[in-house]
C-alpha cells in the first residue's frame, strides 16, 4: 500500500507544479506591465523601470518563476495592485465563507444521495426507484445558479424565512451566518446529490449481483446487513471518485453561486479582480483553487486504499481509476472469496 | 478499408426495434429534435424581433401576445429563448468536438503505446482535471477579454481529458482482443489497427460520451454566460437573460422561470438520449462522468 501512496503522492505533486507553471505562463503572457500599472501613466521610464527592479521583474524567467513558487509554499502570494494589501490578507478575509459553503455543499450532497441511492438500488425497477431516479435525471439537468434564483424566489422573496443574499459575517453569531449559506448550499448540493445518487444506485445494483453477495444471502445474513455492510462498501468506490470530481465542480460552482447570493467569497473576489484587471489577485485565486482540487483527488486516492482493501491486498500494478487497469479479475475474486472465508471464520457476521 | 463488425440485416432490426421500444431514447430524441427544430427556426422566423428593444411593453407578465413576458428592454422572452438555442447548441456542440477532436487520438495513442508515453499522457490529462471548466474560462478571459469564443475553447479544453479517458478505456479493453492479435498477425500497424478496428469498437462509447459532454456543456456555456463570461449582449443567451433577471425577481421572476426551464428540458432531454443509446447499445454500459 506504501507503493500505491507514495506514487499517488508523487503524482499529485508532480500536477501541482505543472499547474504552477501553466498559471505563471498564463501571468507572462498577459499584457500590461504590472510596475506601470501600480505607478499610472504620469510616471516616467526610470520610476517604472526602478520599481520593476525592485519588484524583480526584470530578473530571468526560470528565476521569477522559483521566486513566485516559493512564495506560494509560504502562502505570500504578492500584493494587490488595486487593494494595496498583500493578497493573503484578501483570501483570509473571503476563505472562510467560500470554503465551509463548498464543505455544507458537499456533505449535504453525500447524505442525500447516498441513502437515495441506496433505496433505489434495493427497489430496482419498482415504482420508487422509478420516482427517485426521475427526479435524480431532473435534478441533473437543473443548473445550480438557476435553481438558486427559484430558491430565492420562494423562500426568500415569497415566504421571508431565510435572506435573500448577502453574509452577515461569522461575528454576528453562527446560526445566523449558516442561515446565510443555508440557500447556497442547497443550490449547489441537491444537483451534485442527483448525479451522485444516480451513481450509487448503479455502482450498488452491479455489486449486488455478484456471487459473493448471493453467498452473504445464503449464509443467512439478512438483506439489510448484506446491503448496508457488504454492497455499499463494495460500491464506494465510483462514488468516491464522483465524490472527488464533484469537489471541483463543487468550487467552480461557488464561485457562481457566491454571485448569485451576493456572498462575499472568493468567487466574488475573482470577478471583481477580473473587472479590475487585479491579474495577481485572479492568479492567486486559481492557484489555489487548482491545489484544492488536486489535493481532494489525493484525498480520494488515499481513501481508496482504506475503503478497498485490494489495494492493501496487491501491490504493484492496480490502479486508482476505474474501469481501466484494474487487476486481473480472477485475483480479485480470489481475494474476496478470501475475505469472506476469512470473515466467516472469525464469525464476523 | 474499415472492418467493422457488419451487422446481419436482423440484428438492425432488432436494435430499431429496442430503439423505439426504449422510453428515454425515445422522449430524449424528441426533446433533443424539438430544441435543435426551435433553433434552426429562430434563424428565419420568431414571435418578435429581439433585436428591437420596445420600452413601452418591458417587464410584461406572460400573456397571449407575449406567452413568456417580455424583459426589461421589452423584448419577447419566447423569441429570445429560440435565439437563444442557437448560441447554446453551437458552443457545446463545438466543444464536444474540440474534446473529440483532440482527446480521442490522444486516449487511442496512450492505449496502443502502454508505458512512458501511456503514463506521461495520463498525467497531463490530470492537470487539465486540476482545472475546473469555470477556472480555465477565468484564466482565458483573463488573457483575450469574454466572450462565446473563448467560452467554446474552455468548454472544449475541459473536454479533451474526458474523451482521451473513455477513448483510452475503450481501446485498453479491445487491445488484448483475439481479432487484434490476427490483424498485427496480418502485419497491420498501430495506427492502422487503431483506426480500422479500435475506433469502430469504441464509437459507441464516445457516443454516448458525447451526449452527456454535450449537455454538460450547454451547461456550463449557461453558468459561464451567466457571469459575464460567455456570449455578450446584445446576442441572446440563456444564461445572460438568468442574469438580466436575477434583479428583478420581485417584479419579474418570468424572466427567470423560463429561460430556466428551457436550460433544464434542453440537458433533460439530452440526458435521455444518452442513457437510452447506452440502453440500447450496450445494456451492460454505465454512464461515466
Amino acid at each position: 500500500m506504501t507503493a500505491y501512496l507514495l506514487k499517488r503522492l508523487i503524482i499529485a505533486a508532480l500536477t501541482l507544479v505543472l499547474a504552477s507553471m501553466v498559471v505563471f505562463a498564463v501571468m507572462e503572457i498577459l499584457p500590461g506591465d504590472p510596475a506601470r500599472l501600480m505607478l499610472g501613466l504620469n510616471a516616467s521610464a526610470e520610476q517604472v523601470e526602478l520599481l520593476r527592479d525592485q519588484m524583480g521583474l526584470n530578473a530571468p524567467l526560470a528565476v521569477r518563476y522559483l521566486h513566485w513558487a516559493a512564495g506560494l509554499l509560504s502562502l505570500d502570494f504578492g500584493r494587490s495592485y488595486t487593494y494595496s494589501v498583500p493578497v493573503i490578507d484578501l483570501v483570509r478575509e473571503r476563505i472562510v465563507v467560500s470554503l465551509p459553503l463548498a464543505l455544507i455543499a458537499l456533505a449535504l450532497s453525500t447524505v442525500i444521495a447516498i441513502p437515495v441511492g441506496v433505496f433505489s438500488a434495493s427497489r430496482q425497477g419498482r415504482a420508487g426507484d422509478t420516482l427517485a431516479m426521475g427526479a435524480a435525471q431532473l435534478g441533473v439537468a437543473v443548473p445550480n445558479f438557476w435553481f438558486a434564483l427559484m430558491l430565492i424566489y420562494l423562500f426568500a422573496v415569497w415566504l421571508h424565512l431565510v435572506p435573500a443574499g448577502g453574509f452577515p459575517g461569522w461575528s454576528a453569531g453562527i446560526w445566523t451566518a449558516l442561515k446565510s449559506l443555508l440557500l447556497p448550499a442547497v443550490a449547489l448540493a441537491l444537483p451534485q446529490a442527483a448525479i451522485l445518487g444516480r451513481v450509487a444506485r448503479s455502482a450498488l445494483i452491479e455489486v449486488l449481483n455478484e456471487d459473493y453477495i448471493r453467498t452473504a444471502r445464503a449464509k443467512g445474513l439478512p438483506y439489510r446487513a448484506v446491503l448496508w455492510r457488504h454492497a455499499l462498501r463494495n460500491a464506494m468506490i465510483p462514488v468516491l471518485t464522483i465524490l472527488g470530481l464533484q469537489f471541483a465542480f463543487l468550487l467552480a460552482g461557488t464561485i457562481i453561486i457566491e454571485n448569485v447570493f451576493y456572498l462575499p467569497g472568493l468567487g466574488r473576489l475573482i470577478f471583481q479582480a477580473i473587472t479590475q484587471r487585479d491579474l495577481i489577485v485572479v492568479e492567486s485565486i486559481v492557484m489555489l483553487l487548482v491545489a484544492a482540487v488536486i489535493l481532494i483527488n489525493l484525498v480520494v486516492d488515499f481513501s481508496y486504499a482504506i475503503v478497498d482493501p485490494r489495494l492493501r491486498a496487491i501491490p504493484g500494478k492496480v490502479r486508482s481509476g476505474f474501469p481501466s487497469g484494474i487487476a486481473p479479475k480472477q485475483i480479485l475474486r480470489a481475494v474476496q472469496r478470501f475475505r469472506e472465508t476469512r470473515n466467516r471464520s472469525r464469525g464476523r457476521q | 478499408m474499415t472492418m467493422r463488425v457488419d451487422l446481419p440485416e436482423e440484428a438492425l432490426a432488432g436494435v430499431l426495434a429496442k430503439a423505439f421500444g426504449n422510453r428515454s431514447f425515445l422522449i430524449g430524441l424528441i426533446i433533443t429534435l424539438l430544441v435543435v427544430a426551435i433553433a434552426l427556426v429562430s434563424f428565419v422566423w420568431t414571435p418578435y424581433d429581439v433585436t428591437r428593444l420596445v420600452i413601452a411593453d418591458k417587464t410584461q407578465a406572460p400573456s397571449w401576445a407575449h406567452w413568456f413576458g417580455t424583459d426589461h428592454f421589452g423584448r419577447d422572452i419566447l423569441s429570445m429563448i429560440m435565439v437563444g438555442a442557437r448560441n447554446s447548441i453551437a458552443v457545446a456542440l463545438v466543444a464536444v468536438g474540440i474534446g473529440m477532436g483532440i482527446g480521442v487520438p490522444l486516449g487511442a495513442f496512450a492505449a496502443a503505446r502502454g508505458g512512458i508515453v501511456d503514463e506521461a499522457l495520463m498525467r497531463l490529462n490530470d492537470l487539465v482535471f486540476a482545472f475546473p471548466a469555470l477556472l480555465s474560462a477565468i484564466m482565458i478571459t483573463a488573457i483575450f477579454g469574454p466572450g462565446a469564443v473563448n467560452a467554446i475553447i474552455a468548454i472544449g479544453i475541459f473536454n479533451i481529458p474526458v474523451f482521451a479517458r473513455v477513448a483510452r478505456a475503450g481501446a485498453l479493453a479491445i487491445w488484448p482482443r483475439e481479432f487484434i492479435l490476427a490483424a498485427r498477425a496480418a502485419g497491420k500497424g498501430m495506427t492502422q489497427i487503431t483506426v480500422e478496428h479500435i475506433l469502430p469498437n469504441i464509437a459507441t462509447l464516445l457516443l454516448v460520451q458525447g451526449t452527456i459532454q454535450f449537455a454538460l456543456g450547454i451547461l456550463a456555456e449557461t453558468g459561464l454566460s451567466y457571469v459575464g463570461l460567455g456570449a455578450q449582449p446584445p446576442m441572446p443567451s440563456w444564461g445572460r437573460m438568468l442574469f438580466d433577471a436575477q434583479t428583478r425577481m420581485v417584479t419579474a421572476p418570468w424572466m427567470a422561470i423560463f429561460p430556466g426551464m428551457a436550460i433544464v428540458v434542453t440537458v433533460l432531454g439530452l440526458n435521455l438520449l444518452g442513457d437510452g443509446i447506452a440502453d440500447i447499445l450496450d445494456p451492460k454500459s454505465r454512464r461515466r462522468r
